[in-house]
């Protein structure tokens, strides 16, 4: 069994007293943290920037699925749905205004009004059928919901998105030195990446915050048994509810921080299903009902989508003349592999990274 | 001041259906106001159907609840425990993920648990204090349904609902939980409690009330049915001085 030291209280305040009770998951965790803090002076370049944006980006927005799935047992395949919102609010605000903070203000909060107009509505009519039904009617509520945005093509720019342009200092023109700073120019891109960082640590710790709060236990006493959650006078739908709306904010301001990394937003970049069953497998991948889980998940999920096709180019050369490896290891089987390992890990991790190392941690 | 004897819970022709299944045939059941009411009953019978449909767990599809003469028999379950209704299910109906803590704080409606009725907790079953900060999943059996017995009395409750507290526990706890029933009995709470126990049941029964095919077929005294063998083997198919 492991021991800890007992945390600073000024962590165990801000991490909401949800430490992560685990020696190698601290660990990791703030290797993950510090790798992600230093990633544009340790790996420079515009794909790794990327890369590394992209984790913090589906931090936020598996930590966000996961307040719903994880915490609350409720099962949506509308979780894209607010993501994109958020993004097209962005899209949509900075395109049709001057762009600026102004229109940055506007199409968050435009965004995250109608996200929580359509979590309470889909909330208060599908959260009394069973599991299985409100799965289905999120399902065709966000799949509606993206060819509305394919058709609106004045607005959203149709199958093809739109592109738009930022406040000033976010734009990779600008350079905040004019030296720069350990060989790196500091221009908007890693500014946009660092607004980003301080913008998903703060969603996080207030997921976390929400989490670990009298509400957040009322949502896990729902998920364990909402009937007997009832019987000690917790009404489940009104609880539901509230957790698809907060949910469903968080997941609007992830699609708000998309828009402002890519500078660019259309139905394949935040609405698709493909992106839903991302989040998915993230969120099964680092732990359901563990918000740290989001953070192992999204890092391990990003660096084998992003370098396994890498990986297989060397693989595949060195082994050119051993047929069936060179076969399977060719670059275009990348998805298979990804695949497979998806599988090993669900199989080898039932409770997910985060979840399998607590229990390893406790003696279980 | 309470009223001993007047009728806190009664049940008027209560019919209860789940899916295509007609449990409840028209169950009447009065449940003194300040007492403890042993409901009996084979397995089947419909004992545990009966205290969900007085939660509004299942709904009475005919027939009428009444509790501290307000018709219940619409409302649902947290309006129903909200009224003062404490549930213990069978089972041992524990939040197996929070740890003891947070059991207690979750059933804490109003928020703040009381201190004075955390050491009265603590004084029943010490191992709730011992296991504070422990995963309410990692307790033993017994200490589960010790902490789904405090889960129900953290706040004060007018009725007490506790379905076979002592299913699958050893005597030793059985011996401790009849201490514990009998000082909430001592507190004016009133309990209608489904056992198969007899010993604990003669032990705390003011009333008794049994139960066959979904219906009630005896109510009366406990200290009664525990005086006439011939009437238990009739109502219950044994003896409890065979089970002392």
């Amino acid at each position: 069994m492991t021991t800890h030291a007992p945390a600073p209280s000024f962590i165990r305040r801000l991490l909401s007293g949800d430490l992560p009770r685990s020696r190698i998951l601290t660990v990791i965790l703030i290797a993950i943290v510090v790798g992600l803090v230093v990633a544009p002076f340790l790996v420079p370049g515009a794909r790794s920037l990327n890369t590394s944006a992209k984790i913090l980006i589906f931090i936020a927005l598996v930590a966000s699925y996961d307040l719903l799935l994880g915490y609350t047992g409720i099962v949506s395949f509308a979780h894209t749905m607010f993501f994109g919102i958020g993004a097209y609010g962005i899209a949509i605000a900075s395109t049709r205004m001057e762009p600026g903070w102004t229109a940055l203000a506007v199409g968050t909060s435009c965004a995250i009004l109608l996200s929580v107009i359509l979590a309470t509505v889909i909330g208060l009519f599908s959260l009394r059928v069973r599991a299985v039904f409100f799965a289905m009617i999120t399902l065709a509520v966000a799949t509606a919901f993206s060819t509305l945005m394919s058709q609106l093509s004045e607005w959203t720019g149709g199958e093809d998105g739109i592109t738009f342009k930022m406040p000033t200092i976010f734009q990779p023109a600008y350079r905040l030195f004019e030296e720069p700073v350990l060989g790196i120019v500091i221009n908007g891109r890693i500014l946009s990446y660092y607004a980003i960082l301080i913008a998903v640590v703060v969603l996080f710790l207030l997921m976390l915050r929400i989490a670990n709060s009298p509400f957040g236990r009322v949502l896990q006493a729902i998920r364990e048994n909402p009937f007997r959650t009832e019987a000690i006078g917790y009404r489940t739908v009104f609880y539901r509810t509230i957790a698809s709306v907060i949910s469903a904010v968080f997941a609007t301001l992830a699609g708000v921080l998309m828009a402002i990394w890519l500078r660019y937003n259309g139905p394949d970049t935040t609405l698709s299903l493909e992106i839903m069953v991302d989040i998915l497998l993230i969120t099964v991948i680092g732990g359901m009902g563990t918000l740290y889980g989001a953070i192992v998940g999204s890092v391990v999920f990003m660096i084998a989508q992003t370098y396994l096709q890498d990986v297989m180019v060397l693989v595949s050369k060195a082994s050119e003349h051993i047929p069936l490896v060179a076969t399977l290891a060719h670059p275009d089987r990348w998805l298979l592999w990804l695949g497979l390992l998806f599988v090993l890990s669900i199989y080898y991790f039932p409770q997910g990274v985060v979840g399998s190392l607590r229990d390893r941690a406790r003696g279980t | 001041m309470i009223d001993k004897g007047a009728p806190l819970l009664a049940l008027d022709k209560v019919e209860t259906r789940i899916g295509p299944y007609h449990i409840l045939h028209g169950v009447d059941l009065v449940v003194p106001e300040g007492g403890a009411t042993m409901l009996l009953g084979r397995n089947g019978a419909g004992k545990t159907t009966t205290a969900r449909t007085v939660m509004a767990l299942w709904r009475a599809s005919a027939g009428t609840v009444t509790f501290g003469g307000r018709d219940i028999t619409r409302e649902d379950a947290p309006t129903i425990a909200r009224l003062g209704v404490g549930y213990v299910p069978e089972n041992m109906g524990i939040f197996s993920d929070l740890t003891v803590a947070e059991n207690l704080r979750l059933a804490a409606i109003s928020g703040q648990l009381d201190p004075k009725r955390l050491e009265v907790i603590f004084n029943a079953f010490p191992a709730m204090k011992r296991f504070w900060l422990g995963r309410a999943g990692t307790l033993s059996g017994g200490q589960k349904q010790m902490l789904s017995i405090a889960r129900a009395i953290v706040e004060p409750r007018r009725l007490l609902i506790i379905d076979e507290p002592t299913k699958g526990l050893a005597p030793a706890i059985i011996a401790n939980m009849i201490g514990v029933f009998r000082d909430l009995k001592a507190t004016g709470v009133t309990i209608l409690m489904i056992e198969q126990n007899f010993a604990l049941a003669r032990a705390i029964g003011d009333t008794v009330a049994v139960m066959e095919d979904g219906r009630i077929v005896h109510h009366g005294g406990m200290a009664e049915l525990a005086d006439d063998d011939a009437l238990q083997r009739r109502l219950l198919g044994l003896s409890m001085s065979a089970h002392q």
